[in-house]
């Protein structure tokens, strides 16, 4: 029953089918990098103008599992819209495989969408909903059928195939989604928090299997979310948006371990945010001074200029810091919350701040002060990094 | 279980009043239908069950020339009346906002405004001025006139469905490879298409109830059922007219019931 996932691969990268030859020039291009020039799209109403992408460039290499993560209303769904052409850009430009898609509307676009609702036709069945793009395609009969019935094999829905969407579970919905995006084998799809209407369960299970179709099917995926931890465990690399805008892309080691700006690091995990003074300058560190006096090195973001004497903002993630006999800064043990994996310490600093670390439990480690008492703060080697504002 | 929300329909003579504020309303075509089947011509004394009046009906001559001229105008009025209707519910729901949206709204319900006595005279005067000129008096004057009266009825029940409708379907399918003509003929059209029978429904019936606009532009000898009736009981009222009353309204039942169980359907 089970198919193994290498015969998988082998069906799903049989040649494209005989295509409507005004789609074949930028379906049969030999590559499906997507590459993002300057693009923005304007929004206005009356006299105001709202700029819900901003000057958004970027590079998506073929097979790349690329998310886009930021808080709702930063642009996210306006930026996949405009690649699948829902959206025309004020300014700026989108090629695939080195060929403008600027002007080509939707249907001419080999990019797929599973939509945030999934959007499922209501008045077909399972299997039609599967075989509308390559009915579209004008692929025959026979050749749609043997598609859609490896699809629905694919997200193990063949049983349901008779069915009406409103006759099926949201998480079955979602693969029908998937699968109906999959058919025409497009050179990219794009995934609109697929994922956010699935209780927590439900979502785990799918976001493993989409990272599995990802890798058989070898299809450049853009997927948008809000949910850093999601974007974390799926991504080749994520891009974090803010107010229309990129502000860093980067591996999620990358990001969660050298966040560029402030923003990034606030909105992807905890973070400590300290007040320094840049003492000396290196290649891509700095030897800064804390509040407390300590001078410690911290990483800077990729071609920022930081002179000497410079007040910088410094981020420590909790888990890098830890309570030592010396460290680098002094304040009073508040508060202690326990985890079961882990115990959040909250510290009162001598300058008023609170700093957040969280150490790990494990079983004969010694207690932890009793709060009140005056703990030393030590900063884990290369964990310290300087953010934009 | 004890409700302590105030409920209406838990007063003392809730159903009482109702039911006599219901039997009052009807109480007149009641007895309309009645006296339809009563073997008596009299219009107070039944004289026990018979069907005579309907055979009557069925067997006049006139009846059944104006009932199917009825028809007919009905029909053709229903069908241009939705469509154009379709195309504005498009145009309305289907197109980002535009200058003067609002007018456009106010001009598609003006026969809504427009006391139908004005509509009627400014047809009669201007379809008598085309008449001069081309000679023309068949029945497209009445066709045209009805299309044009209708077409709100048509608009209201198709808009509603349109709006209710998630325009991310037809995004779907353009981003399935469909054309917007494909898009149109596979999602849109299916999915409206409970709201397009709605709509001919309420144009037809309010077409064969029209009689001030039909009236003022017919034509001689182009009587329909409704302006034939309103003829004959000016001279006299016969038990033949209750049979076609109760007919027509039979119809009028059967036509609104398909109207509000489509419109009522839920998309998908
Ligand atoms: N068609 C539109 N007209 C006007 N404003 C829009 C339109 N679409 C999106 N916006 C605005 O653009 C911003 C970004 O929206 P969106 O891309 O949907 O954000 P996200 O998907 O990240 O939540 C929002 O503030 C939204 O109100
Ligand atoms: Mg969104």
């Amino acid at each position: 029953m089970d198919t193994s996932a290498d015969e998988r691969r082998i069906l799903y990268n049989q040649p494209p089918n005989p295509l409507r030859p005004e789609i074949a020039v930028t379906w049969n291009a030999t590559r499906s990098d997507i590459e993002i020039i300057d693009l923005s799209k304007v929004f206005s109403s009356g006299n105001e103008t709202f700029k819900a992408v901003d000057h958004v460039t970027v590079h998506i290499p073929d097979n790349e599992f690329f998310t886009l993560l930021g808080p709702s209303g930063c642009g996210k769904t306006t930026l996949l819209r405009l690649i699948a052409g829902f959206e025309q850009p004020n300014s700026g430009r989108i090629t695939l495989g080195g060929q403008d898609l600027t002007a080509l509307p939707p249907n001419r676009r080999p990019i797929n969408t599973v939509f945030q609702n999934y959007a499922l036709f209501p008045h077909m069945s399972v299997a039609d909903n599967v075989g509308f793009g390559l009915r579209m395609l004008g692929q025959s009969r026979r050749q749609i059928k043997h598609t859609v019935t490896e699809m629905l094999a694919l997200v193990e829905m063949e049983s349901l195939a008779h069915r009406r969407p409103a006759q099926i579970s949201g998480g079955q919905q979602q693969r029908v989604a998937l699968a109906r995006a999959l058919a025409p084998r497009p050179r990219v799809l794009l995934l609109d928090e697929p994922l956010s209407a699935l209780d927590l369960k439900l979502r785990k299970t799918m976001q493993s299997e989409l990272k599995r179709l990802q890798a058989e099917t070898g299809i450049t995926f853009v997927f948008v979310t809000h949910d850093q931890q999601e974007a974390l465990t799926l991504s080749d690399r994520i891009a974090v948006m803010h107010n229309g805008k990129i502000l860093q892309i980067g591996s999620p080691q990358e990001i969660y371990t050298h966040p560029a700006e402030r923003f990034v690091a606030d909105f992807i995990g905890d973070s400590n945010f300290l007040t320094a003074t840049i003492v000396h300058t290196h290649a891509e560190s700095a030897t800064v001074k804390l509040s407390s006096g300590a001078q410690i090195t911290a990483r800077l973001p990729h071609a920022m200029s930081a002179s000497i004497g410079r007040t910088v903002t410094v981020v420590v993630r909790p888990e890098h810091a830890m309570l030592a006999d010396q460290g680098v800064l002094q304040g009073t043990l508040e508060h202690a919350l326990y985890f079961g994996t882990d115990t959040q310490v909250q510290i009162r600093l001598s300058d008023g701040e609170l700093f957040t670390l969280r150490r790990q439990n494990t079983v004969g480690q010694l207690p932890l002060p009793a709060l009140g008492t005056v703990v030393n703060i030590a900063i884990a080697e290369g964990a310290a990094q300087v953010v934009r504002h | 279980m004890a409700r302590r929300t105030f409920a209406l329909n838990r007063l003392p003579g809730f159903a009482l009043i109702a039911g006599i504020t219901f039997f009052l309303l009807y109480l007149p075509i009641l007895t309309l239908v009645v006296f339809s089947f009563n073997a008596e011509a009299s219009m107070s004394i039944w004289g026990g069950l018979s069907l005579d009046w309907y055979r009557a009906a069925f067997t006049n001559r006139t009846v059944q020339e104006v009932s199917l001229r009825s028809l007919v105008i009905a029909v053709s009025a229903a069908s241009v009346a939705t469509t154009v209707a379709t195309l504005a519910a498009l145009a309305t729901t289907r197109t980002a906002a535009f200058r003067g949206q609002t007018l456009i709204y106010a001009l598609i319900h003006q026969p809504l405004m427009v006391p139908e006595i004005v509509t009627g005279v400014a047809l009669l005067i201007f379809f008598a001025m085309i008449k001069v000129y081309t000679g023309y008096t068949g029945l497209a004057y009445l066709i045209a006139a009805h299309s044009a009266f209708c077409i709100p009825f048509a608009y209201l029940p198709i808009r509603a469905r349109l709006q209710t409708m998630d325009i991310t379907l037809e995004r779907a399918a353009a981003d399935l490879y469909a054309t917007p003509l494909q898009t149109f003929r596979r999602i849109t059209l299916p999915l409206l298409m409970p709201g397009i029978l709605a709509g001919f429904m309420l144009a037809f019936v309010i077409s064969l109830d029209t009689v001030v606009i039909t009236e003022l532009v017919k034509s001689a000898g182009q009587d329909t059922l409704a302006t034939y009736m309103l003829g004959q009981m000016r001279r006299a009222v016969t038990p033949e007219m209750y049979a076609i009353s109760t007919l027509f309204l039979l119809l009028s039942i059967v036509a609104v019931s398909v109207f509000f169980l489509l419109s009522r359907q839920r998309v998908g």
